[in-house]
């Protein structure tokens, strides 16, 4: 399994790794939807610490999809929320 | 649905749909380059507006500071002259510039950290475009294999993707620029309308006030030196008057090539947000 961290890279994960973060990405959803942003931040701090202890940096000579998106680090609950709603800003 | 697979949807819809069009694959591939190569000239250009943002920034914190220490010795000069209402005065402004200071430190920070991952983002995608053009050949090389054209589309829905990412960091270092501009703004109009400043100028009332205080005391100077010089005897040079005219202005002439440093300019403290740093006396 492929995860990115928005702004930061890919990592390589084992199946059993990436459902690991299971728990953490349904809190971080539950975070966003109560709009708790101390807690927002807490579990995106795990969440990306858990990707790069696991996780094998992708090289640069690597170009693949990833299957999972994690939000940068420094995100803010207002930030991936505009992210969350905005399908469609076209291309860069 | 996840936080997760929706931000991957997400990115990956906002991925390049150039790229799409191409009908031969190996077209898409020199397509995929090119706009890499455009998104690198754009991350760099986004690496000197935060560099020029960031010196704004620095600029302004200076500008405060020099009006910092201005009001610091009005403060002074006004208690000299036992106007403590004043000394009041000044102090209180110079606290307001103290929080603008502080507001414009964090902007600092941010901006700082915005281009700490411009940076990175600009190594990293140099390595990628590095090593993309060289497996692009061996791609197009070995179209004809109907595994390489699945590891085509595989390359090039990944570089679309990181296109994607990268764009979106771009977006976070440019909305952090309007947010210091907007502030940067507002403290230009402090500074222009003389909420802060003008301390400098004639319209500043402070000032105003302090020179009164200091003409009068001048006035009483002059008036018990003419009195003592009608007490002396009469061949005594009474050269005091003219003597302010000429002599004194020209000693205070810079000499060729001096450079002459204005009055206010601040003292270059190490941290140029902090007022306690800049050897506040």
């Amino acid at each position: 399994m492929i995860v990115r961290i928005l702004g930061e890279g890919q990592f390589e994960l084992d199946q059993a790794e990436a459902a690991s973060l299971g728990d953490l990405d349904k809190q971080l959803l539950a975070a966003l939807e109560a709009s708790d942003e101390p807690k927002f931040h807490e579990v995106l701090g795990h969440l990306v610490e858990a990707v790069r202890a696991a996780g094998k940096p992708v090289g640069p000579e690597v170009f693949v999809p990833s299957d999972l998106t994690v939000p940068n680090e420094s995100a803010s609950l207002a930030e991936l929320r505009e992210l969350m709603n905005s399908e469609d800003v076209g291309e860069s | 649905m996840g936080v997760m697979k929706r931000l991957t949807n997400i990115v990956q819809a906002k991925a390049n749909k150039v790229l799409d069009k191409a009908e031969d694959p190996r077209e898409t591939l020199d397509l995929s380059y090119e706009k890499q190569i455009e998104q690198l000239q754009q991350v760099k250009r986004g690496l000197a507006d935060v560099a020029t943002a960031k010196k704004r920034i620095e600029l302004q914190a200076l500008q405060l500071q020099s009006a910092a220490t201005k009001l610091q010795d009005q403060a002074r000069q006004a208690l000299t002259q036992n106007r403590e209402d004043l000394a009041t005065q000044a102090l209180t402004r110079r606290s307001g510039i103290a929080a603008q200071l502080e507001g414009l430190k964090t902007q600092h920070d941010q901006l700082a950290q915005q281009q700490e991952r411009l940076e990175a983002t600009t190594q990293q995608l140099q390595a990628r475009v590095e090593a993309f053009r060289t497996q692009k050949e061996t791609l197009k090389a070995s179209y004809t294999a109907a595994q390489a054209q699945t590891k085509i589309g595989e390359a090039v829905s990944g570089i679309s993707e990181s296109m994607s990412d990268t764009g979106l960091a771009m977006q976070r270092a440019q909305d952090k620029i309007a947010q210091m501009q907007a502030r940067a703004g507002a403290v230009d109009e402090l500074l222009a309308s003389g909420t802060l400043t003008d301390l400098s100028g004639s319209s500043d009332p402070l000032q105003a006030e302090l020179d009164k205080g200091a003409a009068s005391s001048a006035v009483e100077l002059q008036l018990a030196q003419l009195k003592g010089e009608l007490n002396a005897p009469a061949n005594a040079p009474s050269g005091e008057l003219g003597a302010g005219g000429e002599t004194s202005a020209a000693t205070d002439e810079p000499a060729d090539g001096e450079v002459v440093q204005p009055a206010a300019s601040p003292k270059a403290p190490a941290d140029p947000f902090s007022l306690d740093g800049g050897g506040a006396s």
